[in-house]
């Protein structure tokens, strides 16, 4: 019962990191109807923002490791506005099958830049530095260690203010309204640039947050850590029903748990195979994921 | 109408041919590279992994060989020739090691192979230098499994099994350990082999393995893993991984309020091990090739030219294989009196108490060294001498 308890504190925090980068997924598929693969490079670039920025603004108490975690979200949501003006709006009405394409393009150049030593931040992984003073925290046998705390607290109030945000305000009223009908919207006056560049950056900062909770728990940083992640919460926002905001995060929660339930067992090296083949189910029984709604395509 | 694009068949499969000739580093037009009467510089191809998860390994090694090769090009190089190094990185990936090593062969006619520091590796450019008569040498490839691949690949380290077996026997002498988790990565030969060697080894001696939990390398998450070993109670936890994944484990153990011993094998030595996990690596051991506090002349001479080498860098054991490796090559080269393949190659097998930084090396009938291990701790952050272990 025990061992229970923990991989589910376990399995909750891994999951929440999920949760947040399915989010920035889910947004931009909402609005633009494509998968933004550049999203897990972000997601990456937000971890090298606190490692670059960390010694400048004092990290190691909780005030200073709260302004890391902002600047790296304002940082990420700066290079998320700039790769969809640079790289997605000139092609805003091709296909999305062009959009795409460019979206894996712009992955590979961040990934490959990242990776120089003269332009990036070379290839070798960087050992993150601490942000948070840190402490275990003892409840009877379980362990819980304050990082895991700080990435359930910080992933909830992220997931509060962007209800917030999308269902309070003139700025999400539009996000939505264009996400029900882009031309529509328009025709009543929203500025349809001006609310995808809004939901890229807010798609980028969560990528941002994203990346200092991951490598504030693994403490271990380098040019290619956002690929997998970024895939797996790909999958929990595929499995949560894509374009969904609350099926994101029950994506993320699910797929975080099922690999450290997996990964406690004799099974261990199938954890990402079994967590795929649950998505394959699901999807088999629930085409639209599990709180999508299925849309008929008209022709 | 149909689009009447075709290739012309013949020419494809010319082409075909000399593109498998060259991937597969035939010579078509005899030896060109060998024979003692040859002219201009030995060519020595070096792959290592200078970039990506193990470069902290590779880039050691590499200096340690390039100091070699400098040291014998300042006395004269060998049979009158300059010695050339030639490097290649394999970015500590999969599949590039062979691509390396087939454009060394066959475009740079390199008399010898130098590489690598991952078994995984060494497995990949292994064969290719086997088929294509070119000796090579490993620095620090532990796997059993590397030197069968045939008679021209060699080794100047220890193997897997004498690292298992001294590992069994500190668990259980100086650990006190009766029950021993093990958390291995069966993405690296070097991991699985090192983890049966030592299981093997530790219940013959009457202990107990009482979880196995596994990893992939490039995983950050172990949290999973080590619940299900805390539940199961060890006395101590047996990490037979690399460092990069070694230091994650370690940070996460004390974390999850493991306070029993760590240890692993000579894939933990590096200074990111102490980046990455600190203070947490109180109480954790490893053991190695070499240590740079030991007191015979080769050592104390090999630090103090590798630190007026290289900015005052203390070398690590993989630095000092990767001499060793460059020095043992060299004598055979030497001894043979010809850059010929065959020729070094019988050299290379006739080694026999060479003195090395790691110790006087013997290559056995398996072409493997027979040498002494030290166990290191990690004692206030720094890596600190507890003791030799004879073979």
């Amino acid at each position: 019962m025990t061992e229970f308890l923990q991989q589910l504190i376990n399995g909750l925090s891994l999951g929440a990191i999920y949760a947040l980068i399915a989010l920035g997924y889910t947004m931009v598929y909402g609005v633009l109807r494509f998968i933004n693969f550049a999203h897990s490079d972000v997601f990456m670039i937000g971890a090298y923002a606190g490692y670059y920025l960390a010694p400048k603004l004092g990290a190691g108490s909780l005030v200073g490791g709260l302004a890391v975690l902002f600047a790296a979200m304002a940082v990420c949501a700066v290079l998320g506005v700039i790769i969809e003006k640079l790289a997605y709006r000139p092609l805003r009405n091709r296909s999305t099958l062009t959009v795409l394409i460019t979206a894996i393009g712009v992955s590979l150049l961040i990934q490959n830049v990242a990776q120089n030593q003269k332009l990036g931040f070379g290839p070798n992984p960087k050992a993150f530095p601490r942000l948070f003073p840190e402490t275990n925290l003892h409840f009877g046998p379980l362990v819980v260690s304050s990082n895991q705390l700080i990435v359930l607290g910080v992933t909830v109030v992220l997931l509060g203010a962007l209800w917030w945000i999308v269902h309070r305000t003139r700025i999400g009223t539009a996000m939505r309204a264009l996400s029900f009908n882009a031309t529509a919207a328009s025709l009543v006056g929203i500025d349809n640039d001006a609310v995808i560049s809004f939901t890229f950056a807010l798609g980028s900062a969560l990528a941002g947050a994203g990346g200092i909770l991951y490598a504030m728990n693994y403490p271990s940083i380098d040019p290619l850590m956002g690929t997998l992640p970024g895939l797996k919460a790909f999958v929990a926002a595929v499995l949560g029903g894509i374009g969904n905001l609350p099926g994101a995060a029950l994506g993320g929660l699910l797929i975080g748990m099922v690999e450290t339930f997996v990964s406690g067992t004799r099974a261990s090296t199938f954890r990402d195979a079994i967590a795929f083949a649950i998505l394959i189910l699901i999807l088999l029984f629930r085409p639209a994921g599990l709180l999508g709604k299925v849309r008929v395509e008209k022709v | 109408m149909k689009p009447t694009f075709q290739l012309p068949r013949r020419g494809f499969l010319a082409v075909l041919a000399t593109a498998i000739a060259l991937a597969t580093g035939c010579k078509p037009s005899g030896e060109s590279g060998g024979g003692a009467a040859g002219t201009g510089t030995i060519k020595i191809g070096e792959f290592a992994s200078l970039t990506g998860t193990e470069a902290a390994f590779g880039q050691s090694s590499h200096k340690g060989t390039q100091l070699a090769i400098e040291e014998i090009n300042q006395s004269g190089g060998l049979l009158g020739r300059k010695l050339e190094h030639l490097t290649e990185d394999n970015r500590s990936t999969a599949g590039e090691s062979a691509t390396i090593v087939k454009k060394f062969i066959s475009r740079e006619k390199v008399v010898a192979v130098l590489g690598e520091v991952a078994s995984g590796r060494s497995l990949e450019a292994g064969p290719i230098c086997q088929a294509a008569g070119i000796p090579m040498v490993s620095p620090s490839s532990t796997n059993p499994k590397v030197t069968e691949i045939g008679d021209h690949v060699f080794r100047v380290c220890f193997i897997d099994p004498f690292q298992g077996k001294l590992l069994a026997d500190f668990a259980k002498r100086t650990l006190k350990a009766r029950k021993v988790a093990i958390l291995s990565d069966v993405s690296a030969p070097y991991s699985v082999g090192l983890a049966d060697f030592f299981r093997q080894r530790f219940i013959a001696e009457g202990g107990e393995v009482v979880v196995e939990q596994k990893y992939a390398s490039k995983d950050k998450d172990f949290r999973a893993q080590l619940t299900a070993i805390k539940a199961a109670a060890p006395d101590a936890i047996f990490v037979p991984g690399y460092y990069t994944e070694a230091g994650l484990i370690v940070a996460q153990a004390r974390q999850l309020g493991l306070a029993v011993p760590l240890f692993g094998g000579d894939g933990w030595e590096a200074p990111e091990l102490i980046q990455i996990a600190g203070e947490a690596l109180q109480g954790t051991y490893y053991s190695t090739h070499y240590s740079p506090e030991a007191k015979s002349t080769e050592v104390r001479s090999f630090v103090k030219a590798f630190q007026a080498r290289f900015n005052g860098e203390t070398p690590d054991a993989m630095a000092a294989l990767g001499y060793d490796s460059a020095m043992v090559l060299a004598d055979a080269i030497k001894r043979a009196g010809s850059t010929d393949g065959s020729k070094v190659r019988d050299a290379l097998a006739a080694t026999k108490d060479f003195p090395c930084v790691t110790g006087k090396t013997t290559l056995d009938a398996s072409r493997n060294a027979t040498k002494a291990a030290v166990i290191i701790t990690v004692k206030d952050g720094k890596f600190s001498y507890l003791e030799t272990v004879e073979p």
